[in-house]
């Protein structure tokens, strides 16, 4: 069935190919390293810009406002506006800060979802970096950036920020375990960790309706537990603007600045698009039983559109949540982690296994 | 591509982040202005360190997650081979997740999970 999507790798081998027929090899990995960080790097930027544009569109709609619509065709150099303002703005250094952390932070918080973003599949054989542990190095990866947030509170010198980020660190490594064991519910589905092959294996189905109701109860703990992962409302208490200012990057200016708020974006479309890898198929289309018409139709559909659609199903889910709930309290807030999320998804990996063993899913 | 890869991603994003942050310290206007490095704190002259000690129920969140979390690591190699053994594993996880429930009641009881 999915043997008619088109393959990418055809065109990577074509175009390698293509370059070894001109230079040396050495020259071509070379060649290579470059293109694909020069296409990581603009990929990074537009969606990280997008993304923003993207959060105000839909909170104006949802605030019953029109949003920026002045810079571009409905606002949409809005945030290309924003950048070049924010990169012509004064870096203001705080007085005794700690001075070498202070500037290591925005480092730490960008490289770690820079990495993770190595190894996600974006089309049918279009991955930078397949690892057979896919699963568990993107989520690794992604919650290293705690680093980077506890650093940039502690080096800042300031009340806020220092209370931001001990929130930050509290909330971030608490939710990280639920996030790791809904992820795990599907691993004991696939039986593997490599992201291309839970893929694969999602190709009569996928995991969402393939397991039963223990799936769906892992990818709603999933969007909750990733959803405060990366500290976005109403899990927002590390920049609790009413409260904190603006949490731990209250004393960054400028560019710094803006590379926490690209990071906490980029960090939305990753969990997003990990979640729309594992639960939704990731770039396999959308099959229903042997109704072969239906799937040829969703067979035309491109793979990587697949893909962005899924993730940016998630990302609406995401923002929905900010704009709907109110914030919760940090002690609510590790209340709802430890007492309610933790033994409820330690309880459905057991009834996964079962069903596992029982090879009562499809 | 081979894992080692890796560093051309951590490169770029270097790159990315110094490129950016060298280019905002040319164009950027820079005053020196002693009121404008001070921390900020309602807009009044800051009152006392900022590096001092910290809420307890912080340090006891992040110990539990110490312990949980190591957990977690070792159930993902289980659940990679979970399907190809069968009912061994599944006894083994069941054992393996009581005690660990177990854990989670202590520290449940002992008060460790209530915010203070």
């Amino acid at each position: 069935m999915s043997s008619n999507i088109y393959d990418f790798s055809t065109l990577t081998g074509s175009i390698h190919t293509w370059l070894s027929g001109m230079m040396s090899s050495g020259w071509v990995i070379f060649t290579e390293m470059v293109l694909v960080g020069l296409i990581f790097l603009l990929m990074y930027a537009l969606l990280g810009l997008f993304l923003v544009y993207l959060e105000r569109k839909v909170c104006a709609i949802m605030q019953n406002r029109i949003g920026p619509n002045r810079v571009g065709k409905w606002g949409l150099l809005q945030t290309i506006a924003d950048l070049i303002k924010l990169l012509l703005k004064e870096l203001i250094p705080i007085r005794k800060s700690d001075a070498l952390l202070f500037n290591l932070a925005p480092f730490i918080v960008i490289i770690c979802s820079f990495l993770a973003m190595a190894a996600l599949p974006y089309a049918k054989g279009l991955q930078a970096i397949d690892f057979n542990i896919g699963v568990f190095y993107v989520m690794a990866v992604s919650s290293l950036s705690v680093v980077g947030i506890l650093l940039a509170g502690w080096a800042s010198n300031s009340k806020y920020s220092l209370i931001g980020a001990m929130r930050s660190g509290a909330q971030i490594v608490s939710y990280e375990l639920s996030v790791g064991l809904s992820l795990l519910a599907i691993v004991v589905f696939s039986g593997t960790m490599q992201l291309s092959g839970i893929i694969e294996s999602q190709a009569n189905g996928w995991w969402i309706f393939k397991g039963h109701i223990p799936a769906f109860i892992s990818f709603v703990i999933f969007l909750i537990a990733s959803t405060a992962e990366i500290n976005r409302g109403p899990f927002d208490l590390a920049e609790a603007e009413s409260e904190l200012t603006a949490g731990f990057h209250t004393e960054y200016s400028g560019i710094k600045f803006a590379f926490f708020f690209l990071a906490e974006y980029m960090n939305m479309f990753i969990v997003a698009a990990l979640g729309a890898t594992i639960f939704l198929g990731g770039w396999m289309p959308f099959h229903v039983g042997n109704w072969e018409g239906f799937n040829q139709i969703m067979d035309f559909i491109p793979s990587v559109v697949w893909f962005f659609a899924k993730t940016f199903f998630i990302i609406l889910i995401i923002m929905w949540f900010k704009w709907t709930f109110p914030r919760l309290r940090i002690d609510q807030l590790l209340t709802l982690e430890w007492k309610y999320l933790l033994p409820i998804s330690l309880f459905n990996i057991v009834l996964i296994a079962f069903i596992v063993l029982m090879g009562w899913h499809f | 591509m081979e894992s080692e890869s890796l560093i051309l991603f951590f490169i770029v994003a270097l790159i990315l982040v110094g490129g950016a942050i060298i280019f905002s310290t040319l164009v950027a206007p820079n005053s020196f202005n002693p009121a404008k490095s001070e921390p900020y704190e309602c807009g009044i002259p800051t009152e006392g360190p900022a590096w001092i000690q910290f809420n307890v129920g912080y340090y006891l969140f992040a110990i539990i997650y110490l312990i949980f979390d190591v957990e977690t690591v070792f159930l993902f190699p289980w659940a990679v081979v979970m399907k190809s053994i069968g009912m061994r594993a599944f006894i083994e996880i069941i054992i393996f997740l009581f005690i660990l429930g177990l854990g989670l009641l202590y520290a449940w009881k002992k008060g460790a999970l209530k915010w203070v």
